[in-house]
């Protein structure tokens, strides 16, 4: 399975690219994940809770983090074993392109997946890592971006000016 | 009495009501005292290296009584292959070892690495999930043609991914060559016959018990033939005596060949009941059956048909590779060989016929013998070659067919592919098809499709298989390491009716019903009054099981003698009876009379006589009234039929639906024509899965992608039409005793070609020059062919 996109960070490419090798910014984004230790170098261990159509399961896996050129490009490996759900693993590769105050994350993964999560069919399989990405993303940009024009407007009503930054962005700024 | 239930009565199956009414009894219905439950681990990679399996944590999970892994099964036998194939260069097939759990390396997705036994399937679900187990993935061996160049084995001890290169007749690959390059028209088609699951409604089970008083086990599981299975286990894998072991398949939810043979899950549930002394039982779930079931078909085949000015066929040449899967199956090598490539002269008075076959191992599940099993393929072939040479001569397809058809005048015929046809007329097959069909009417019905936006085909094509299987001498001489006989005894009891215990298995076939009507109607008495018995190793003969649509011509055959020592004993004990030679009593509705006299017994009372013997004449005939007779077929036998259909293509969408599929059909004589028509049912409901919906995909790593109902299509009510069904122009079987031919398989056979001829047809007519679709052709695929046109 392929998926190719970008999506824009409302973020300086530091900052997204300080935030990509953070295991708590990883755990607060990926969807499900229960635990994520390590370091870039050492490589990320990680515990995911999943369900995909009818397999619920807890995937363990190794992140690697390879071919690293901080900090514009690098490629994320990764393989998780769900036990009896079956397997997932893959690559990304990552590029952060700057744009103005903004950053474009261009990523291009191919993911193979095994067993029980395989036999389910590439309509859900596809369709739950495509919502996968979007969940990640929208996480990432939560923890990492100043809130998009979009948003703005949205809290500009409200009082949660903490809204305005991300988490990480305030921790790191 | 037998008038309303003998030879040829529409009878009602009689084992239709327990099945109706929920009071079948199927193996996973059966429950046993202290039974526990096995579940199985299975590999999620397609080929890879077990590099440590860790039952630690899991043995410690509450009810789990013990775990097996290959290691426990190294000094036992491996399953065998029941068919022994030679390639043309003299070399006997590869058979690599298919242990009862993989060993050292798995090879499919579903292959079994270990087993827990446990109190219950779910305590034994969740240890199953904490063992760990570490496979190093390597690349998967998935597509035939790089199997065979690639230097990464399914099994690396064969140095190949090749299992055999087979040549049938090789003597005659001259002769074939040089018709086809000597032509004046050769017609070359290149095709795949689909991979298809064999979803049989009940999944595979299996219960041992052992009994440490005398040292017996008892294996239920879902067999076709329980002997077989026992002969497996005890001959090559367990050891186990078989005067200590019974095998009973009791009511079996469909098996289509996927349980003809012997599977590991079955020893190990054996082994486990010794260790634990407990009986143990595995369902399999859905997923197994698709990951684990023997597949069938998975051909990709080049055919070549020869053709002079006038349309004789001159010869047929075909190249095929047939995926054999990871492991050998039990007659996975004779069903792309012998029963495929015999076949490939079809109903024709082709001169020369050529086929190689490579059968090559892969890293997806075996694959063996499915409803037709080879015939299937070989008909596929040869109809749609037929089809596409009629187009590309200008010749009409029935015309071109009828022209090439062995006449009935021409029996008994040797075809070019080694085989001797008994009997047949598939002129008056093709006659009774055009009447019943309405061909004639059918460019008035394109018209109308036509006036609704659809475009309407026609399809037809000529079938020939080889059933009956099989003479034991032919079959030994070709490779097969069992006999093909089959067995019956017929017990009369003391108060007259009859027990006839067979060799045969019936799941899903009738015999309950038709086995019954034979008997009745040798006799003269109530079939009401015989049951059959089956599927019991302990109460039946050795005989050899259900599939090649074999049960009535041989099973019934061996029925047929065991019937007729009955009647020439009860005609002694009658003439006893009756103070006469017995050369001079004459049975009929049931009763022994002397000839030409008023004097007679009934049945019921030579019965009694034959138990409780008084006044018997001790020196001449021995008590009791039972026999056995085993029967070996002669030759095979040769149903044929004459198929078309005609189909609706919605060209916006490329959408087929199936508007008409009449069969016609010579079976010999019919014992029960209401079974045989829901036979040919079934099989056309199949035969048209294949060709329109069923599609088995492994993507490239060797994950089997339709793996359960939401991906891979079965047929449903709607998906197939009112079918026209007709065997009422049989030609008897020369050489067995009812002249009965077969049925089982036929409706799978014919239909698939006349499906993608009709398509073709229908797609042609709207201007496509499309001349092939694989099957199955979904929508997409025949929406992508027109447009690529």
């Amino acid at each position: 399975m392929n998926l190719s996109d970008s999506r824009e960070i409302n973020a300086d490419v530091a900052t997204v690219w300080a935030a990509l090798l953070d295991p708590e910014v990883l755990k607060a984004c990926v969807p499900g994940c229960q635990e994520m230790a390590g370091s870039p170098e050492e490589g990320f261990e990680a515990t995911v809770v999943q369900k995909v159509g009818p397999v619920k399961a807890t995937f363990k896996g190794a992140v690697q983090m390879t071919d690293v050129v901080a900090p514009t490009s690098m490629t994320i490996s990764g393989e998780g074993k769900g036990g009896a759900a079956g397997f997932a693993k893959g690559g990304a590769d990552v590029r952060l392109e700057a744009q103005g105050d903004m950053t474009v994350l261009h990523y291009d993964v191919e993911a193979k997946v095994g067993g029980k999560l395989a036999q389910l069919g590439s309509r859900i399989i596809d369709g739950f890592a495509k919502k996968m990405a979007d969940q990640f993303f929208n996480n990432f940009q939560d923890a990492v971006g100043a809130p998009t024009a979009d948003e703005e407007d949205a809290v500009a009503g409200g009082n949660d000016d903490t809204k305005k930054k991300g988490w990480f962005k305030r921790l790191v700024s | 009495m037998p008038k309303d239930g003998g030879i040829g009565a529409p009878t009602r199956r009689r084992e239709d009501v327990r099945f109706l009414t929920g009071t079948g009894q199927y193996c996973d219905d059966m429950n046993m005292f202290g039974q526990t439950a096995a579940v199985f681990a299975r590999s999620t990679v397609a080929n890879g290296v077990i590099k440590s399996i860790d039952t630690t944590a899991a043995a410690a999970m509450p009810g789990v009584l013990a775990i097996f892994t290959g290691e426990d099964f190294v000094d036992v036998g491996g399953n065998p292959a029941g068919w022994l194939i030679n390639s043309r260069d003299g070399e006997p097939m590869k058979e690599p070892k298919r242990p009862v759990l993989a060993h050292g390396k798995v090879r499919h997705v579903g292959d079994a690495y270990a087993a827990v036994i446990a109190e219950t399937v779910e305590q034994a679900k969740d240890a199953v999930e904490a063992i760990e187990v570490d496979i190093e993935e390597l690349p998967a061996i998935v597509n035939m043609k790089d199997a065979l160049s690639s230097t990464n084995y399914v099994h690396d001890e064969i140095g190949t991914n090749q299992c055999f290169d087979w040549g049938w007749i090789e003597d005659n690959r001259a002769a074939t060559d040089a018709a086809i390059k000597g032509a004046h028209h050769v017609t070359t088609l290149e095709l795949v016959n689909n991979r298809l699951v064999p979803n049989a409604m009940e999944p595979r089970c299996s219960m041992a018990q052992y009994n440490r008083a005398n040292d017996e086990y008892t294996l239920h599981t879902t067999s076709q033939n329980p002997h077989l299975t026992r002969l497996l286990i005890s001959a090559f894998v367990l050891g186990i005596p078989e005067n200590k072991l019974t095998v009973i398949a009791p009511d079996v939810g469909g098996g289509f060949g996927s349980k003809i043979y012997h599977y590991g899950e079955e020893a190990l549930v054996l082994a486990a009941a010794k260790k634990l002394g407990r009986p143990v039982k595995w369902t399999a779930d859905r997923t197994e059956a698709f990951l684990t079931d023997a597949h069938g078909r998975d051909h990709v085949t080049k055919i070549e048909l020869a053709l002079d000015e006038e349309g004789n066929f001159l010869a047929f040449r075909t190249e095929t590779l047939a995926n054999v899967g990871a492991y050998l199956s039990n007659f996975a090598t004779a069903t792309p060989t012998f029963l495929h490539g015999t076949l490939m002269a079809g109903n024709y008075t082709v001169p020369n016929v050529y086929v190689n076959v490579k059968a090559v191992f892969t890293n997806t599940a075996p694959v063996d013998a499915y409803r037709g099993a080879g015939r299937p393929e070989a008909t596929f072939s040869l109809e749609r070659v037929i089809d596409k040479a009629a187009r590309e001569i200008g010749m009409d397809p029935i015309a071109l067919r009828r022209k090439n058809f062995i006449k009935p005048d021409q029996y008994p015929f040797a075809s070019a592919a080694g085989l001797e046809y008994d009997s047949g007329n598939y002129d008056a097959l093709m006659d009774q098809m055009e009447k019943v069909a309405d061909v004639a009417g059918f460019e008035a019905r394109r018209k109308e499709s036509e006036k609704k936006g659809k475009l309407r085909g026609f399809g037809v094509n000529a079938y020939i298989e080889a059933c009956g299987i099989a003479p034991s001498n032919l079959v030994g001489v070709l490779g097969s390491r069992v006999g093909l006989y089959d067995a019956a005894t017929v017990r009369v009891n003391a108060t007259g009716n009859l027990s006839v215990m067979v060799g045969a298995h019936s799941h899903g076939q009738g015999h309950e019903t038709a086995f019954p009507q034979v008997v009745a109607e040798m006799l003269g008495i109530d079939p009401q009054s015989i049951d059959i018995v089956h599927g019991d190793t302990s109460k039946i003969p050795f005989g050899m099981g259900t599939y090649g649509s074999r049960s009535l011509a041989v099973c019934g055959s061996a029925v047929v003698r065991a019937t007729e020592k009955i009647i020439n004993k009860a005609k002694k004990i009658a003439a006893h009876m009756l103070e006469a030679s017995d050369g001079d009593i004459e049975l009929k509705d049931g009763v022994f009379s002397v000839a030409g006299t008023d004097k007679s017994v009934t049945f019921g009372e030579v019965a009694l006589k034959a138990y409780i013997p008084h006044e018997f004449p001790l020196e001449d005939i021995e008590p009791g009234l039972e026999e056995t007779a085993f029967y070996d077929p002669a030759n095979f036998t040769y149903p044929s039929g004459a198929y078309c259909c005609e189909v609706e293509v919605d060209p916006d969408t490329g959408k087929v639906t199936v508007e008409s599929m009449t069969a016609v059909d010579d079976f010999g004589n019919v014992i029960n024509p209401m079974i045989v028509t829901g036979q040919v049912h079934g099989g056309l409901g199949q035969g048209i899965g294949q060709a329109l919906l069923e599609n088995t995909t492994y993507d490239e790593n060797g994950q089997l992608l339709s793996a359960s109902y939401m991906d891979y299509v079965m047929p449903r009510a709607d998906d197939v039409p009112f079918y026209g069904v007709d065997h009422s122009k049989g030609t008897a079987c020369t050489h067995n005793p009812l002249g009965v031919k077969g049925c089982g398989e036929a409706g799978a056979i014919g239909s698939p070609p006349t499906v993608v001829n009709a398509v073709i047809d229908a797609l042609q007519s709207g201007g496509k020059n499309v001349t092939h679709i694989d099957m199955p052709m979904t929508p997409h695929r025949v929406w992508s062919a027109m447009q690529n046109v």
